[in-house]
């Protein structure tokens, strides 16, 4: 079984082990210096959203209302102790935006991980099963890509009220269909594929082939997806919030901090300030992660790349 | 050609009634609409009476019946904010919705186009470095905290432009721009990947080893393949800012769609809130119909190769 391994990697070069994957994409990415920095700029995040009770000064929900409306340290009437500044309530500005990571974090993370199981089962059962079952899953696919997302997301939550496992499900469940449809392209394209083919000539059963052949090769195109739809989940949270309608008030999210940051815009701007900053800069760090990531694991458009 | 275009039509209508579905049951998914639609303080004996008066208490499919003929005759339900018709409501505010979407559009393709060609025939030089640059913060800026950030500069600080409202020309501007920018990010990209892509194809390779002119090849053989791609991605972008300018139009008190969808959820007027669900669906799917026409009477591939 293991010289057979062995002899196959050489020659066809395509069942490779995790690890060898995992290096050949680091030799990749440090040849990148965009990716690199889009790394680094997520994994900041990630430090921010892990350690934030040991990062953070004070309780983010702590009010100190002699203190509040202070300026950041360098401004002239600022202090140190409030390092990014304090809001209406008097609630360190520093410490909650480290918290919000955690909101922004959660979102994104347990989103795209719902989004990403359902599409992937339902992408599977339609490419793989074809017929009517393909026909119904495809319809209701394409209904929900076709509508205004956005729109659609905010009528929701109105509906259902804030919290944190509202936001995440309405997130996963809306964000399945653009899974499912990438999912079912990729099953299509490798069922037509040679490599499928002899694997069932061989004799491999169904279970096999989609294990060992069709599974390792979603990785790539789904691991991408996840990234940009990442993004784009903590983007729109944030959108929410401002709106009034992401996780309770209560909680320190960057979405909630720009709501309240903005009634307060003309006189105390930099409550509104950081958390819009904290987005661009995760949005910012996945985008230039996701671009990369496409490059490596798609080969096909490695080339076109200057 | 007429086969392909009666077999969208089709496709498009089965969408709606998707949509009318969806929406009718997005509204019960609660569980109990009359409490969704009254105040929070109502008491039991008002709820049972709006109940009776609304006809909630009737079986859903007659309820889904009454509802679907109601749309097809034009009466997408009445306000309780307002107690008139809902589709009323929405037209008034229409044209302010189309004026923003449609100079938002106007900005992201005379921007965006003209930088991702440059960039496509150049690629490494230093347009090509600033047009990437800006289409990845246009992807990762949040648009509405930019908006409220260049409210704040132009309008409070420099009052060089109106801060809210649509009250004179210069009113679109600062809105128009902060909708557009992710478009345009995505344009550039668009087009640079489109015209790096059309430059390697062997096509072109010939025409040049022939002996054309690079400037015929240029405008008639590169362009007007990089410009398929342009028309699809335009429809799409046009159609998602008429369902996603809520939280702009929020931001800027621009009396469109979107910021009625705002003051609908906050009054619980969920007819209203059904009614701008439908009408944007419609208006998208009709957007997406379109320019799925104009891409296949551009584009004789599609007619053909479906």
């Amino acid at each position: 079984m293991a010289t057979r391994q062995i002899a196959a990697d050489s020659m066809l070069d395509v069942e490779r082990t995790l690890w060898d994957r995992i290096v050949y994409a680091g030799r990749f990415l440090w040849r990148d210096r965009s990716g690199t920095v889009g790394l680094v700029m997520f994994l900041v995040v990630v430090f921010a959203a892990v350690f934030a009770p040991l990062i953070a000064p004070y309780d983010p929900l702590g009010q100190d209302l002699r203190a509040a409306k202070m300026p950041p340290a360098w401004s002239a009437e600022g202090s140190w102790a409030h390092p990014l500044g304090t809001d209406n309530l008097g609630r360190d500005l520093f410490s909650r935006l480290i918290y919000g990571a955690r909101v922004s974090l959660t979102v994104g993370f347990v989103g795209v991980l719902i989004a990403a199981g359902l599409g992937m089962v339902f992408g599977a059962i339609a490419g793989y099963g074809g017929g009517r079952v393909d026909t119904f899953i495809m319809a209701v696919v394409n209904l929900v890509l076709s509508l205004p997302y956005l729109l659609f997301v905010v009528v929701i939550a109105s509906m259902l009220g804030r919290s944190l496992i509202n936001v995440i499900l309405i997130f996963g469940i809306t964000d399945a269909p653009i899974f499912a449809r990438v999912t079912r392209g990729e099953v299509l394209r490798m069922r037509e594929s040679g490599y499928v083919e002899s694997a069932i000539s061989a004799g491999a059963g169904t279970g096999r082939i989609i294990f060992d052949h069709i599974m390792p090769n979603l990785i790539g195109p789904l691991l991408t997806l996840a990234t940009f739809e990442m993004s784009r989940m903590i983007f729109y949270e944030a959108g929410l919030g401002f709106l009034g309608l992401s996780v309770p008030p209560s909680v320190p999210s960057w979405g909630n901090m720009l709501d309240a940051g903005r009634k307060y815009l003309t006189s105390y701007p930099w409550i509104a300030l950081w958390p819009g900053l904290a987005i661009m800069w995760t949005s910012l760090g996945m985008n230039l992660l996701g671009d990369w990531l496409r490059d490596v694991l798609d080969p096909r458009l490695r080339r076109s790349r200057k | 050609m007429q086969r392909y275009f009666l077999t969208r039509v089709g496709q498009s209508l089965l969408l709606l009634i998707g949509v009318l579905v969806l929406v009718f049951f997005l509204v019960r998914i609660t569980g109990d609409p009359a409490r969704l639609m009254m105040p929070r303080e109502a008491s039991a004996a008002a709820v049972e009476a709006f109940r009776e008066e609304m006809g909630f208490n009737r079986p859903l499919l007659v309820q889904f019946g009454d509802y679907f003929l109601g749309v097809l005759q034009g009466d997408f339900g009445r306000s309780l904010h307002f107690k008139s018709p809902a589709l009323d409501l929405v037209l008034q505010r229409l044209p302010a919705t189309v004026h923003l979407a449609a100079t938002a559009i106007l900005f992201a393709m005379l921007v965006g186009v003209p930088l991702g060609l440059v960039g496509g025939f150049n690629p490494g030089s230093a347009v090509d470095s600033v047009g990437r640059l800006l289409a990845l913060l246009g992807q990762s800026i949040p648009n509405f905290w930019l908006g409220l950030l260049l409210m704040l500069l132009f309008a409070v600080r420099l009052g060089l432009l109106p801060s809210f409202g649509r009250d004179e020309w210069r009113s679109v501007i600062l809105p128009a721009f902060v909708l557009g920018l992710p478009t345009m990010g995505q344009l550039v990209r668009l087009t640079r990947s489109a015209v790096l892509e059309v430059r390697g194809e062997d096509f072109i390779r010939t025409a040049h080893s022939k002996g054309l002119e690079p400037g015929i090849i240029y405008t008639k053989h590169v362009l007007r393949n990089v410009a398929i791609p342009l028309v699809s991605v335009i429809g799409v972008q046009f159609g998602y800012m008429l369902g996603g300018s809520i939280i702009i139009e929020t931001v800027f008190a621009w009396p469109g769609i979107g910021q009625l969808l705002e003051q609908a959820i906050g009054w619980r007027d969920y007819p209203l809130v059904m009614a701008i669900a439908v009408f944007t669906s419609l208006a998208v799917l009709t957007i997406n119909l379109l320019t799925d026409v104009a891409y296949a009477v551009i584009d004789p591939r599609i007619r053909y190769g479906h």
